[in-house]
């Protein structure tokens, strides 16, 4: 919003480009929790665009990046993050939309800061974004540009380079004190992760997704999953996904095709889905698990309905899995 | 009272950005004065395709609730 700012205040026309992963962390787990509901739905980069005045494009790149979480070439961070190939393949995937002729922009900015990011936001890495995103010195960052080399928008005189900034490190105070100049009182949390990535939980869900497959893959609907419901796994070949609220339960609803099913019918309870290729004695473990997170938990029967992935649905009488005896290791 | 629709676009059942990144592609294959009327299933659509209308200049003539539908009726501008 900043860096934005600065550069329009200079007369320069500036169009927003916002990118979907799939793992953005914004938006999914409001839209499914019931209890999140009730909290402000905004789009932060929609909001920040109306505070601006300028054209947002929302860009979905969540199978080319695939790639990018797969084979990192700069490494994961302190998680599942690839910070540094994704912000090399995200600026490569706005230079490309820029630089078209229909768009026909003349070059990037970002809001980066030398410095304020442990893994992608450093000296070094600068140049190396610039370079490996093929941006080269058309990348402006004007928060913190007089700490770099000047590119091609100020060596043209398109910006003037002294009115740009030379922020580095954490404190985010000189970028406060900036908003509270240029008069942007509001604005988005900063140091908010926006990323699942950067979440341990969630990398280590994400790699026990690889670890029970053999294989590193994943489809957008994977990994939406991941963000719902308690995730079980007594076994390689199968988990249990069991919703927490009615939010999740409406939206484990929708996998009723690709997935098998499982819902109490003796007792109220969650609804729940089994990934994987459970034999019919893990679809029983399966359905005493779901009846120890409904209300049946304390009875000594609950009655539950499977339904099988592309099979004939059927009715098993089980006894709820006591709770203390749930083995901590099959918590993923 | 709103226009009758010409073009439809189904985003049940994805979250928030998609179906705006859905209506931004369909938008895109549209003429000014068309009546693109979209029907999403997250709430979180009633905001979100609202302000991206706002931020390109088009205008949402209204959204209503059909069960668990959410329709959202927009007019293409230049």
């Amino acid at each position: 919003m900043l860096a934005t700012k600065v550069i329009m205040d200079q007369g320069i026309h500036v169009e927003g480009i916002n990118f979907f992963t799939g793992f953005c962390v914004e938006g999914h787990t409001h839209a499914i929790r019931k209890k999140d509901k009730e909290k402000q739905k905004r789009n932060n980069s929609l909001w920040v665009a109306e505070q601006l005045g300028i054209k947002l494009h929302i860009i979905d790149i969540s199978e080319d990046y695939k790639d990018i979480v797969l084979n990192p070439k700069h490494g994961y961070g302190q998680n599942l993050n690839p910070c540094l190939d994704c912000k090399i393949f995200m600026v490569n995937q706005a230079k490309a939309w820029a630089f078209m002729e229909e768009n026909g922009f003349d070059f990037i900015i970002t809001g980066e800061v030398i410095g304020q990011r442990p893994k992608s936001q450093r000296l070094e890495t600068m140049p190396i974004i610039a370079r490996e995103s093929g941006a080269e010195d058309r990348l402006l960052r004007p928060l913190c540009a007089k700490h770099l080399p000047p590119t091609v928008p100020e060596r043209e005189g398109w910006v003037d380079r002294e009115k740009l900034f030379d922020f580095h490190g954490r404190n985010r105070k000189p970028q406060m004190a900036l908003a509270n100049e240029l008069g942007i009182d509001e604005y988005s949390q900063p140091a908010g992760g926006c990323c699942f990535l950067t979440d341990e939980h969630y990398s280590r869900k994400l790699a026990d997704l690889w670890d029970a497959r053999g294989e590193r893959r994943y489809e957008v609907d994977d990994i939406m999953l991941l963000k719902v419901g308690r995730h079980i796994r007594p076994a390689n070949n199968f988990k249990v996904i069991i919703s927490r609220e009615e939010g999740e339960n409406n939206f484990l609803s929708g996998y009723k095709r690709e997935f098998t099913t499982i819902k109490c019918l003796s007792h109220p309870g969650p609804l729940a889905l089994v990934d994987g290729n459970p034999s019919d004695s893990d679809l029983e473990l399966a359905a005493r698990l779901v009846a120890r997170y409904g209300k049946a938990r304390s009875a000594d029967k609950a009655t539950l309905q499977i339904e099988p992935k592309g099979g004939e649905g059927f009715v098993i009488e089980v006894a709820p899995y006591p709770a203390e005896e749930i083995p901590e290791e099959w918590y993923v | 009272m709103t226009e009758q629709a010409t073009h439809q676009l189904n985003t049940r059942r994805l979250l928030c950005p998609l179906p705006v990144i859905r209506t931004q592609e369909k938008i895109r294959e549209l003429q000014p004065g068309d009546i693109l009327e979209v029907t999403c299933t997250d709430p979180g659509a009633l905001h979100d395709i609202p302000a991206w209308c706002r931020v390109h200049g088009h205008t949402v003539l209204g959204s209503r609730q059909d069960d668990l539908d959410i329709i959202i009726t927009i007019r293409v501008e230049e």
